[in-house]
């Protein structure tokens, strides 16, 4: 158990910064997840706190104490690697127990732990076997169960999960955070699955490139975005996102064509000018004509529970989800309510979200549409 | 070249090198300064202060006439054998690589003569191939002096690269076979629905894919024939240079001329030339090397 | 797949086995002729079949060139060739992968330029080396100092000389150096975070990850220290240091003596017999060892 603590963190790769000055503080016992595109720095800043990587300028320090200098062995981390990084000549049973060995811990004593930590992760039957007889979700099990055994402060994942198939990756994502309930260390766990990240994070760090876009509470950053990217990285569907005009006299949102009426103050503070809209594809509503915007489908998608419905608004891809019972055939037609409430406002040049609310009354209707499609 | 995760430290590898980086110290950098000290001057060779000569050395060697001859009978010999090695390497490897019923054993054959030292070789096909017994005898009693390495050149050059192709001959086939085991069995398959069959799929489809393979035996063979360990073993052990320096490979040269001559500044003179075309060797093949990491 | 070749399957059948005729024929010669009388192997036509002498056609060859001596010397000087090779190529080669150092760069170059020249092309001046072994040595101290040292060593006639300056190249730090690199990253980072150190994972994963290298390394390097020729003569001049390389001579018939080529096949098939069981025994490593040289 420790908390941590990143203090303006930066990374160069001899002259190429990766990291451009990271804080962030982790409480003790959470499950923090860092979410991001590949080659956003996120695994670069698991390593530096793992001790695996340098750390260019500022300081990391775990329980109030700086490790900037320690080797990795001296900071309390256990770390699962994404290829599971298994001794490919060690049995199961030497692979878990090579930290003990290593520590010294007497032979009678690293059985029994190999064993009890066997149970745990559920491995009691393989522990003669090598590495290269066990199946993929048997590996990752090891791999697990080689940081546990340490009982370390912090848990380090490394994308653990992207090397299983889509099935096996669900049951461990479940096992994981059991496991997670159970030790109650603290965890940073690194991906760039929007939906891992969304199932197992008490906290969620997104990061792009050597940025922290956000950091908050899954639902919160999925309700409110911090910034285009953060929008459109986080949801699938992706959010649709698209140009339209403040027009401070008529007191409207324009775009292609369709104004949407918003309050003559909050344009007014808005001002003149042009600003990206979002909306999720799953809170677009199939309205009467004349209700909203009229858009002409390319094709649709089927789910199963609902389909999504492609078009173009604006010149820019469009995607709206309807239901089951919505029919909807490519070259149709369709007219699509955009609930003034589920609009997301965003600054054009900085790409940061316009902090203002279209319809105040909209808190509770976020509120009761929790939806979160899962892949 | 680099390994992400490293330990830190300067005094453990240097530690772990040192054993090594002094044997190269002693006996390889610093004969290597010997050699270009020696060309430039001229020394008694036991004792005796050295004169700087500058390149008169190299324009002793450069108008001795059997120095170029021996420039002549190196290029034969290293051309000649690698082409033979090569082709028989080839033919070897396509025909192996089919995986009839049967054709275990022969992979495991064809290796064998890799084992055999050059001078042994050669000692052995001195009566293999003598004019007088073993299997040329029967020929030369119908047409007498056909085969006569001991007194033909020519004949004796040949006989020697029959020595270098038959010792190496396993050698490129292993590279061979590797190669064409790392074809993707998919392409061959493709050319089979393109309805091509097994000849015609290995020279439009293998040999073209070794050709990074085949580059790479030509530089190494070349080299072995240029300055292998038994090209020196296999002239001396099956015709001593002769007859009438036909065989005389710069190898063979140098080491007469630095122990028999005890001429200690042209034999390094020459060893410096002869460095000189290996270095070439060397940086055509690191220079291919670079182009093929950049193909993949 | 399903393919009917006739035509190319008997080619490939007969390109097989003109291809046993020509690499294993002379094997073939080598054994029929070493187990012959003195005027079966001098008849024409040469007559394939092997007869009974063969053990006392090596008895006389083996009495003849002392190959008792020249055996034991060679299997030292290969043996001590292997381990050397096998066992500094390891340290070196883990020296210049797995460590960050500004020294990385200099120690990878100052090993891999010796890939380029052969013992065979600075044999002179070795030679040179080995038979005054301190002369570096006081030259730097003359040059440092001024004083004029005498120390004397030389390596002439010994084991040291014969196998330190065949130990002196890269073949295999560079054999090690390739399969060092296909070893993921996180291996080495999985070790650091279970608290092992350098030398820690040097021993538990290096050593017993690199056995099939080993093995390979001991083939080719079993077979190239068995097999030096120009070397030992150099260095040999006392018949106890005698190698079997250097025996070869004394078994080749005289050209006015009796050419009993019977005795000296079977003496060359002694000395040829070791590396031959080697590299037949070690077979499956040794070509992948082979192999790995190339990438």
């Amino acid at each position: 158990m420790a908390d941590i603590a990143i203090r303006a963190v930066r990374k160069s790769y001899g002259k190429n910064p990766t990291l451009h000055g990271i804080n962030l503080a982790f409480a003790s016992g959470e499950f923090v997840v860092i979410l991001g595109p590949s080659g956003c720095g996120k695994s670069t800043l698991l390593r530096m706190i793992a001790g695996l990587e340098d750390i260019t300028a500022g300081e990391i320090a775990i329980n109030g104490k700086v490790v900037n200098r320690l080797e990795p062995r001296e900071r309390g981390c256990a770390m699962v690697f994404q290829n599971y990084a298994l001794y490919p000549h060690m049995t199961v049973a030497g692979n878990i127990g090579y930290a003990l060995k290593v520590a010294g811990v007497p032979k009678a004593e690293r059985l029994r732990r190999i064993e009890e930590t066997a149970k745990i992760v559920g491995l009691s039957d393989y522990l003669d076997r090598k590495p290269a007889a066990l199946s993929g979700g048997q590996r990752q099990r090891v791999a697990m169960a080689r940081a546990i055994i340490r009982e370390p402060k912090v848990f380090l994942f490394d994308e653990p999960l992207s090397n299983l198939d889509a099935k096996l990756r669900v049951i461990m994502r479940a096992e994981i955070r059991k496991l997670h309930q159970r030790l109650q260390a603290t965890s940073i766990f690194v991906t760039h699955d929007q939906v891992e990240a969304m199932t197992l994070a008490d906290k969620l760090v997104v990061m792009n490139k050597g940025v922290v876009e956000q950091v908050g509470q899954p639902l919160d950053i999925y309700h409110r975005p911090a910034s285009i990217f953060v929008a459109s990285f986080i949801g699938s569907p992706a959010m649709n996102l698209f140009e339209a005009a403040v027009d401070v006299d008529g007191a409207c949102l324009a775009f292609g064509g369709t104004k949407m009426p918003i309050d003559r103050a909050l344009a007014g503070r808005l001002g003149a000018r042009h600003v990206t809209v979002g909306i999720r594809p799953e809170q677009c509503v199939v309205a009467p004509e004349a209700k909203g915007v009229s858009i002409k489908v390319d094709f649709v998608e089927e789910l199963g529970s609902g389909r999504v419905i492609h078009s173009e608004l604006n010149g820019h891809p469009f995607a709206a989800s309807v239901d089951e019972h919505t029919r909807a055939r490519p070259g149709d037609r369709i007219t699509l309510e955009l609930p003034l409430a589920q609009l997301h406002l965003f600054d054009q040049e900085t790409g940061r979200r316009i902090h203002v609310d279209l319809e105040p009354r909209a808190v509770s209707s976020a509120a009761s549409h929790p939806t979160l499609q899962a892949v | 070249m680099d390994k992400r995760a490293a330990f830190r430290s300067w005094w453990l590898p240097s530690l772990f090198a040192l054993p090594q980086i002094i044997l190269i110290l002693l006996f390889f950098y610093w004969p290597a300064v010997a050699v270009l000290r020696w060309a430039f001057t001229l020394e008694p060779p036991f004792g005796g202060a050295a004169e700087f000569v500058g390149f008169a050395n190299f324009q002793e060697v450069f108008a001795d006439p059997l120095y170029w001859n021996s420039v002549g009978v190196s290029l034969a010999f290293a051309l000649c054998g690698t082409l033979a090695t090569i082709f028989i390497g080839l033919v070897l490897a396509l025909a192996v690589d089919r995986q009839l019923p049967g054709s275990a054993p022969f992979r495991f054959l064809y290796i064998l003569p890799y084992a055999i030292a050059g001078p042994a070789a050669g000692m052995a096909f001195r009566f293999i191939l003598s004019p007088e017994r073993g299997l040329m005898a029967s020929v030369n009693a119908t047409f007498p002096d056909f085969w006569n390495p001991a007194k033909y050149g020519s004949h004796a050059l040949l006989l020697v690269i029959v020595v270098f192709a038959w010792k190496w001959a396993g050698y490129t086939f292993i590279f061979l076979l590797a190669g064409l085991q790392s074809v993707p069995r998919s392409l061959i398959e493709a050319a089979a629905m393109d309805g091509c069959g097994p000849i015609r799929r290995a020279v439009d489809i293998q040999i073209p894919l070794l050709a990074p393979t085949l580059f790479f035996l030509l530089v190494i063979m070349m080299t072995e024939g240029f300055v292998g360990a038994d090209t020196y073993g296999i002239v001396a052990r099956t015709t001593d240079g002769g007859p009438n320096h036909g065989t005389d490979v710069m190898v063979y040269r140098i080491v007469e001329e630095a122990f028999r001559g005890l001429n200690y500044s042209g034999a390094s003179a020459q060893s410096l030339v002869l460095i000189g075309l290996i270095m070439t060797f060397t940086f055509i093949q690191f220079r291919f090397i670079e182009r093929q990491v950049h193909y993949k | 797949m399903i393919q009917r070749t006739p035509f190319a399957n008997a080619l490939t059948y007969g390109v097989m086995i003109f291809g046993f005729l020509l690499l294993i024929g002379p094997f073939i010669v080598i054994v029929s002729g070493a187990s012959q009388t003195f005027q079966q192997v001098n008849a024409i036509p040469f007559s394939f079949v092997p007869q009974d002498r063969l053990f006392e056609n090596m008895g006389a060859a083996w009495s003849r060139a002392n190959l008792g001596t020249a055996m034991l010397n060679s299997f030292v000087m290969a043996s001590l060739v292997t381990v050397g090779k096998v066992a500094l190529s390891a340290l070196t080669a883990f020296a210049i992968v797995f460590f960050r150092t500004p020294l990385k760069g200099f120690f990878f170059w100052m090993v891999f330029i010796t890939l380029m020249l052969p013992l065979e092309v600075r044999v002179v001046p070795t030679y040179a080396v080995a038979a005054d072994l301190f002369q570096p040595v006081r030259l730097l101290i003359s040059a440092v100092t001024g004083f004029e040292v005498s120390v004397d060593w030389n390596l002439l006639n010994s084991y040291a000389g014969l196998t330190l300056p065949l130990i002196a190249t890269a073949t295999g730090t560079f054999l090690y150096r390739q399969f060092y690199l296909t070893l993921p990253d996180e291996l080495a980072e999985a070790a650091r975070m279970d608290g092992s150190g350098a030398i820690r994972f040097f021993i538990d994963m290096l050593l017993p990850l690199s056995r099939t290298n080993m093995l390979a390394l001991t083939t080719i390097m079993f077979v190239y220290g068995w097999n030096q020729y120009l070397w030992p003569l150099l260095m040999v001049t006392d018949p106890q240091y005698k190698t079997t390389m250097m025996s070869l001579v004394a078994l080749l018939p005289s050209d006015n003596g009796t050419p009993d080529w019977n005795v000296t096949l079977a003496g060359s098939l002694i000395i040829m017999l070791p590396p031959l069981i080697v590299v037949a025994v070690l077979q499956r490593w040794f070509v992948r060892g082979l192999v790995a040289t190339e990438k």
